[in-house]
């Protein structure tokens, strides 16, 4: 790889790129945004919404099993992200991640197939909540200790550069990732060698139960990316399209001048940490759930559409029966599947 | 053949890996410039130019997550560990990454990268730089580990691991990098999971690996002169390990010697060891001996260091406990 002597003035600048501090309301954005574009936006983020919904239920009764992380809250951030990603892409994930699985288009059944552990599952049941695959999307996982995807991603995007095939990687962790050593690596390595990865740091405030402010010296994580000479910005992360248009810019500018970015995304899980733990309680209280959900990205988005006029409250209802029974079929699918044959215990340990 | 030293057989393989398929690649610290830290990739960057011999900085869970990374996209990455002491930094990546990512993808996603460099103890380079760390990867399922004692076995060994689509742990041995040997030229492949007779023996087996080997052939000379020959069993790989060259050795002696320079608590001998008795019991006439590495962290001063180390002396003493001939 080359060795850039000369970084982007955007890189080299210490403050924060982008749109973050844009005084652009989702409406003005949602004005110069193909109507068909806003309402497929909506529909990813009603679909992830009641698939998570379905999941949660699954697992109270016993059906998914394991940890099971669930994204409700964070639907704008996959959804506008991912939506500017073309085929040859690729995404790389925590264990947070059924929803950047749907929305990249992973089969709804065989996502659900694979949270119940069945044969039929995206990783064959091998894998679970946390451990979702699909190679023939550029879904590379599903990755389960905090950070350990990052330097992955950065491999997928070196391999891009190497093999000239201007693909990008968008790399998605959570804000407690950013302590961790590979985060740290990774950023270096990228800039260093000027690789095509968007990481996006879904900031939803809260490592499990540790308020970022008491995990990070730096509250305005974007800034970290200052430490490496390499391009960050803040968004908005409960509007999708604030987000869109933030990631678009940044996957361009990767795709043309191979330079990474750091994108921390604001935003608010409304779940706990995994289903295995409370939604409130030491570490935050019900009030502030209460007032986050104010600014649930689907009612806002929503409330957005219906302002301008692109869909009125019957198409609202329309696309959420069309998600439902998405999740419906996909529920089906699993509870038709088999799990796994015990033969399949020892294969895939190595191959030929 | 030619006579080349252990150092310059591995560079052949990587030279010959790099000509034969473009998506081989190295990356590590000072591979380019400074031609590695041991010279192994002496050559290579004028050769195959930077953007295929990466000198990465000194961040060893980052490239090897970079390699893992790029293994997923289609690439076949060897990844130089400095020495194999600086893998404990990488070990999430190795184990969490790359031993388990075709199982938990349900099959969809291999990982074939080398990760190879030095390892083992000597040189008085105290605590944290000389120990022999095989025994951690071979435990993990999804790896492999080879390990060459010879500049023949370096070079075949590391060809087959480049052509290998899992995720291969090549422990070179730092004290025989210099050593010489008869190489043969061009395509020269030594099959992973295939043990070699060092020495032929009818008395008692040796299984002994990397630098051991040559220990363990020291003591068998010395063990001729009164009559004893022992059979040195170089497994080459440990994991998958050759298990019928192994029993078919102890059906033969009936006694066992394992030599390894790590330390003894769960080391490579011990599971050796119970898949001799588990599988061969009957023909055993002594219990399974080991030699191997005192339990203790590896000190500075040379007589002690030299107390650690399996030598000459243990084996020999070892093989006359399993032959009962102790004085």
């Amino acid at each position: 790889m080359e060795h850039s002597d000369t970084a982007t003035s955007a890189a080299h600048s210490t403050e924060a790129q982008g749109n973050g501090a844009s005084t652009l309301t989702q409406v003005d954005r949602a004005r110069r945004t193909d109507p068909a574009v806003l309402k497929d936006l909506l529909e990813k983020m009603l679909l992830v919404r009641r698939f998570e919904e379905k999941s949660a239920e699954l697992y109270t009764l016993g059906k998914i099993g394991g940890f099971c992380h669930l994204y409700i809250g964070q639907e704008a951030v996959g959804v506008g992200a991912i939506s500017t990603l073309s085929p040859d892409d690729y995404i790389l994930c925590s264990y947070r991640e059924h929803g950047h699985a749907l929305v990249r288009g992973l089969d709804p059944g065989e996502i659900m197939a694979e949270l119940c552990g069945k044969k039929s599952g995206v990783s064959k049941g091998k894998g679970g909540s946390m451990h979702l695959f699909d190679k023939t999307k550029g879904f590379m996982g599903g990755h389960g200790i905090v950070g350990g995807q990052i330097p992955l991603a950065t491999g997928f995007a070196f391999a891009s550069k190497y093999l000239k095939q201007h693909a990008v990687t968008l790399c998605f962790f959570g804000e407690a990732a950013v302590n961790i050593g590979s985060f740290h690596e990774s950023l270096n390595l990228a800039a260093l060698w000027k690789l095509p990865v968007v990481y996006i740091c879904e900031n939803n405030r809260f490592g499990m139960g540790t308020p970022v402010e008491r995990a990070s010296s730096l509250y305005d994580l974007s800034g970290k990316a200052c430490a490496y000479n390499m391009a960050r910005a803040y968004v908005d992360g409960m509007d999708v399209l604030a987000m869109r248009e933030l990631v678009m810019e940044a996957v361009e500018r990767a795709r043309g001048d191979n330079a990474p970015m750091l994108i921390e995304a604001r935003t608010y899980r409304f779940m706990g940490h995994s289903m295995s733990d409370p939604v409130h309680g030491h570490y935050r209280t019900k009030a502030e759930v209460e007032e986050q959900k104010r600014h649930d990205p689907i009612k806002m988005f929503t409330s957005t559409l219906e302002t301008l006029g692109v869909i009125n409250h019957d198409d609202v209802a329309e696309l959420d029966k069309k998600v439902r029974e998405i999740v419906e079929d996909a529920v089906a699918f699993s509870e038709r599947s088999e799990e796994p044959d015990p033969m399949e215990i020892d294969t895939d340990v190595y191959t030929s | 053949m030619a006579m080349i030293t252990y150092r310059e057989a591995l560079n052949q393989a990587m030279r010959e890996e790099m000509h034969r398929d473009a998506r081989v690649f190295l990356m590590g610290e000072e591979v380019g410039f400074y031609q590695g830290a041991y010279k192994v990739s002496k050559g290579l960057l004028d050769e195959f130019g930077p953007l295929r011999v990466l000198d990465t900085p000194i961040t060893e869970l980052g490239f090897t997550g970079l390699g893992v990374g790029a293994a997923m996209a289609g690439l076949r990455p060897i990844v130089e560990m400095m020495t194999f002491n600086f893998s404990i930094l990488a070990l999430d990546q190795i184990v969490n990454s790359a031993a388990k990512m075709l199982y938990m993808s349900g099959g969809q996603l291999p990982v074939p990268m080398v990760i190879r460099g030095p390892g083992g103890a000597g040189h008085q380079l105290a605590a944290q730089h000389s120990q022999a760390l095989e025994s951690w990867f071979c435990h993990v399922p999804g790896l492999k580990v080879v390990m060459p004692s010879t500049p023949a076995d370096a070079k075949g060994l590391l060809k087959s691991a480049v052509r290998d689509n899992n995720t291969v742990v090549c422990i070179e041995s730092e004290v025989l990098y210099g050593t010489r040997g008869e190489v043969p030229e061009g395509e020269h492949l030594v099959p992973l999971g295939l043990a070699e007779v060092k020495r032929s023996g009818r008395d008692a087996t040796v299984i002994a690996h990397s630098k051991m080997v040559h220990v363990a052939l020291d003591a068998a000379t010395a063990l001729a002169k009164e009559g004893i020959e022992i059979e040195v069993v170089d497994p080459r790989t440990l994991r998958p390990l050759d298990t019928e060259t192994i029993f078919n050795s102890v059906r033969k002696t009936n006694r066992v010697v394992i030599v390894e320079e790590g330390w003894p608590y769960c080391g490579v001998g011990a599971q050796i060891s119970d898949t001799i008795q588990l599988h061969t019991f009957d023909y055993l006439d002594a219990p399974i001996l080991r030699v191997t590495g005192l339990d203790v962290p590896m000190p500075y001063a040379k007589n002690l260091e030299h107390m650690c180390l399996p030598d000459q002396a243990r084996v020999i003493d070892a093989v006359h406990r399993v032959l009962y001939r102790t004085n």
